[in-house]
């Protein structure tokens, strides 16, 4: 069997005394598309970050693809939140996609034809490569984020992160990006952070669900208890716009 | 002007302009774009404090000022990690003791008299020649040290967050970054002085940033707008009699309003 693209065993972590995370504990195999909900302030990003390797369990393990996570970033790939930073940078689409070529082993290195050929794929994937000379700073919101894409694919990832995604963008990019997320998919292990249940419902394979601990449904439903946990009051929202896979199918006791 | 150039302090005058407009083009992009320009305005005033203690003890007062300078860099470097919030009251408080500490140093020094004003608002006329080799090997330093991991400090300048993710070592990176500051703050306290480094560091950048598309582009034209601005400002300066620095400083003012108007009018 594979190692697992994700494997948290029982991580807690706080801000100094604050509790974020507790108990956490999550399997990802190899291929999945794994949707994280959670209300605000619920550790999701908390979560993402332990997974990057920018912050450090207080106990517990994390292992990407079998790795420590500060030792496999150069096979993930992220893509943050906020893409909206630093808009007065002076930078180019494709500079900032060639970002994505950076790893601790080539400090000090130049950027190869092979970095540039790797990136203008990436470009084109991500139907931006017409934009690379522009300055970042003049794209709109969904153009821009789809160049943080292109940087976290340039990376050549096995696993690609995703922090809020729809977070800034147009409706009808929202859609695209989740289809072109299946099917890159197809090759690569995906995380998306996500307000949105409906987004989560129509397009992701498994489900988890944090508000300080962890749900985790491998078979992509929503359920009520994720739903409760997650927005603290039942919510009737689930009977809108869900395709029914998602709801759990009702077993009477 | 052209006679001018026959004399030898002239002649080291135009060099060191040259020199110290190179260093501020690439260091001063840099430092704007990291939004470090307090942190080297502190730098600069707190270097005040090792050119009194290198007059007290009797040492070249550059040196005083540079191990001051890289010291205090550092220093500031600790604080901003350490307790963000208040990084900037610290700096400010570093500010004013360097001066302070400068001052008394220099009172205490026994029958010495200390021209502060060229410390303070530069003296590019009287920078002897071996400074001249000085700034050459330190601007040499910058060069390969920007050079070398130019796509690094883009990484860490833009997006630290995502540097970090992949392994750039960017908290040593921004302390290399702080080091060359302090380096070339203190190459610019002789031309401009210490009050007027911020001016010819952040001047130049500001303009460049606007018509460029990278960072290196960027670097390449503040130092070619540095250049204009002292080597304008030096023979101003010159024609009519006026304080060399003040000068130079006048003249990148001068042309930051000017751009700032056209910027301005042409965005409406």
């Amino acid at each position: 069997m594979r190692v697992p693209a994700i494997d948290i065993n029982g991580v807690w972590f706080s801000y100094d005394k604050t509790p974020v995370l507790e108990d956490v504990t999550l399997t990802l195999r190899q291929g999945d598309f794994l949707g994280i909900l959670g209300p605000n302030g619920g550790g999701k990003t908390t979560l993402l970050k332990l997974l990057l390797g920018m912050l450090k369990p207080d106990k517990g393990t994390i292992r990407i693809l079998g790795e420590a996570p500060h030792d496999a970033n150069h096979r993930v790939g992220y893509v943050p939140q906020n893409t909206n930073f630093n808009t007065t940078f002076p930078i180019s689409v494709m500079d900032v996609a060639l970002m994505g070529r950076l790893s601790r082993s080539r400090i000090g290195k130049w950027y190869s034809g092979d970095d540039r050929a790797k990136v203008q794929d990436a470009l084109k994937k991500a139907g931006i490569w017409d934009l690379r000379h522009n300055p970042i700073g003049r794209l709109s919101g969904g153009q821009r984020q789809r160049v943080f894409i292109a940087r976290a694919l340039a990376t050549e990832p096995e696993i690609l992160f995703l922090d809020e995604p729809t977070a800034s963008v147009d409706p009808e990019f929202e859609i695209d990006l989740f289809d072109f997320l299946r099917e890159l998919n197809r090759k690569v292990t995906i995380v998306a952070i996500t307000h949105d249940v409906g987004v989560i419902s129509r397009h992701v394979k498994s489900v988890a669900c944090v508000n300080r601990s962890l749900i985790f449904h491998e078979e992509g439903q929503i359920t009520r208890e994720m739903i409760d946990m997650a927005y603290h009051c039942p919510v009737d929202l689930i009977a809108h716009g869900i395709p029914h896979r998602v709801l759990p199918t009702h077993t009477e006791t | 002007m052209w006679e001018a150039l026959q004399l030898d302090f002239m002649r080291n005058a135009l060099f060191a302009g040259l020199l110290v407009s190179i260093s501020c083009g690439i260091i001063g992009s840099l430092v704007v774009v990291n939004r470090i320009v307090f942190i080297s305005g502190g730098i600069a005033h707190a270097a005040f404090g090792g050119i009194g203690l290198a007059f007290f003890l009797g040492f070249s007062p550059s040196l005083g000022a540079a191990l001051f300078a890289v010291g205090v860099s550092m220093i500031i470097g600790v604080v901003s990690f350490k307790s963000k919030h208040r990084a900037d009251t610290i700096i400010g408080v570093l500010w004013a003791i360097g001066m302070a500490l400068g001052i008394i140093l220099i009172d205490l020094t026994p029958g010495y008299h200390v021209d502060l004003m060229s410390y303070l608002f530069g003296s590019i006329l009287t920078v002897p020649g071996s400074d001249i080799w000085l700034m050459i090997l330190l601007n040499m330093a910058i060069l390969i040290t920007v050079i070398s991991f130019y796509k690094e400090f883009i990484a860490m300048s833009y997006d630290e967050e995502f540097a970090f993710v992949v392994g750039i070592p960017v908290k040593l990176l921004y302390f290399v970054l702080l080091g060359m500051t302090a380096l070339s703050v203190v190459m610019t306290i002789q031309v401009v002085g210490l009050i007027l480094v911020i001016a010819l560091l952040t001047i130049p950048p500001y303009i460049a940033e606007k018509c460029t598309t990278s960072l290196g582009k960027m670097m390449v034209l503040s130092s070619i707008l540095g250049i204009f601005f002292t080597l304008g400002g030096l023979w101003l300066s010159y024609s009519y009699n006026l304080t060399s620095g003040a000068t130079i400083i006048l003249v990148a003012g001068v042309t930051f309003f000017l751009f700032q108007a056209i910027d301005l009018i042409r965005g409406h």
